[in-house]
């Protein structure tokens, strides 16, 4: 199936588990939040959420600003 | 005698703590991590500052970027404040919070909701929205705002932490263009009022604090001044001349001279 990391469409396993899909993103174990379809999950959900064809996550960090 | 000198002109400032939601800082000067040309710059000047509290933007992870803002802030001790920088709305600024709140670990959160991109002004009618979402979240709230008093009463009503007004607009190193207006804030308020955007220079940092603002808070004037690491440590003078001075209180200002040195016996009188 397809779903969009940070803008990008990712053809993904069926069913993959949010947890696996950061993981193409980032290996941070910190200072990392991600958002499915605009909502915050939690990092403690992440392998138990399952995601569905066109899904939207937004993986996001700390970076200069402000 | 030189020792206790010293140590009397040193209590007033480890005596005077910033603090905002209980919690104490001994530095009045919140830093910005923004415009810097590289993390090593940003690095010298955030130590030559002072600060002790700074923020940073939340953005997508960019798997190429090398060094991360977040480590060079553990590295010195200095505080993270996340902001919501780059929201037009209530919405966009609320879901940028919480995300952040996560990431970071953190439940203070510098609001900014912004209404166009060439200006860069606060909307008040999101940022006061956005605020008493986060503040009903749990978060601790510190709003950028526009330098007007009843919009900021309307803000701690709400339950923020601090307000703080801009000088002028972001980056735009005007200065204080209301000096009038951020003193009936400071008078009004029983939150700390930091002064946010428009310092251009050390002077504008201490009439920020000669106001009475209890912080100022800045990133361009420092981040792409000529040397950023020399004028963090002059914003942090300055800031500190003018808390001094504001607790010191000013002499009135007068329409003619008064003689500061005695009137009688004059050499003039042949005494």
């Amino acid at each position: 199936m397809k779903i969009v990391i940070n803008g990008a469409t990712h053809r993904v396993a069926d069913d993959m588990s949010l947890d696996l899909a950061v993981a193409l993103i980032t290996s941070s174990a910190t200072g990392i939040a991600v958002a499915l379809n605009g909502d915050l999950v939690r990092r403690a959900s992440w392998p138990s959420t399952r995601l569905a064809a066109g899904d939207q996550v937004e993986v996001l960090t700390a970076v200069q600003g402000g | 005698m030189t020792d206790q000198k010293e140590a009397h002109v040193g209590d007033p400032l480890t005596d005077d703590p910033l603090v905002i939601a209980g919690r104490k800082f001994g530095s009045r000067l919140i830093m910005g991590t923004g415009g810097a040309p590289s993390l090593d710059v940003l690095g010298r000047a955030l130590v030559a500052s002072g600060t002790e509290l700074t923020t940073v933007a939340m953005r997508r992870v960019d798997p190429s970027s090398s060094g991360s803002v977040l480590d060079l802030l553990a590295a010195h001790g200095i505080g993270v404040l996340p902001n919501t920088a780059g929201c037009f709305t209530a919405a966009e600024a609320v879901r940028t919070a919480r995300l952040a709140a996560e990431a970071l670990d953190t439940d203070w959160v510098k609001l900014e909701v912004i209404a166009d991109e060439v200006t860069l002004l606060p909307d008040p009618v999101e940022l006061l929205d956005a605020a008493e979402q986060l503040v009903a979240d749990g978060l601790t709230v510190l709003p950028y705002t526009n330098d007007d008093p009843v919009l900021a009463r309307r803000l701690e009503q709400a339950g923020c932490a601090a307000v703080m007004p801009l000088g002028a607009p972001i980056g735009s190193g005007l200065g204080i263009r209301n000096p009038h207006n951020i003193e009936l804030m400071v008078q009004a308020a029983s939150v700390p009022v930091i002064l946010d955007a428009g310092i251009g220079t050390a002077s504008d940092a201490a009439q920020a604090m000669e106001l009475g603002c209890a912080a100022v808070l800045l990133a361009t004037a420092v981040t792409r001044a000529h040397d950023p690491e020399l004028m963090a440590a002059a914003m942090r003078s300055a800031v500190t001349a003018g808390r001094l001075a504001y607790r010191a209180g000013r002499i009135p200002r007068r329409r003619y001279a008064l003689a500061s040195s005695p009137p009688a016996s004059s050499p003039r009188d042949g005494t």
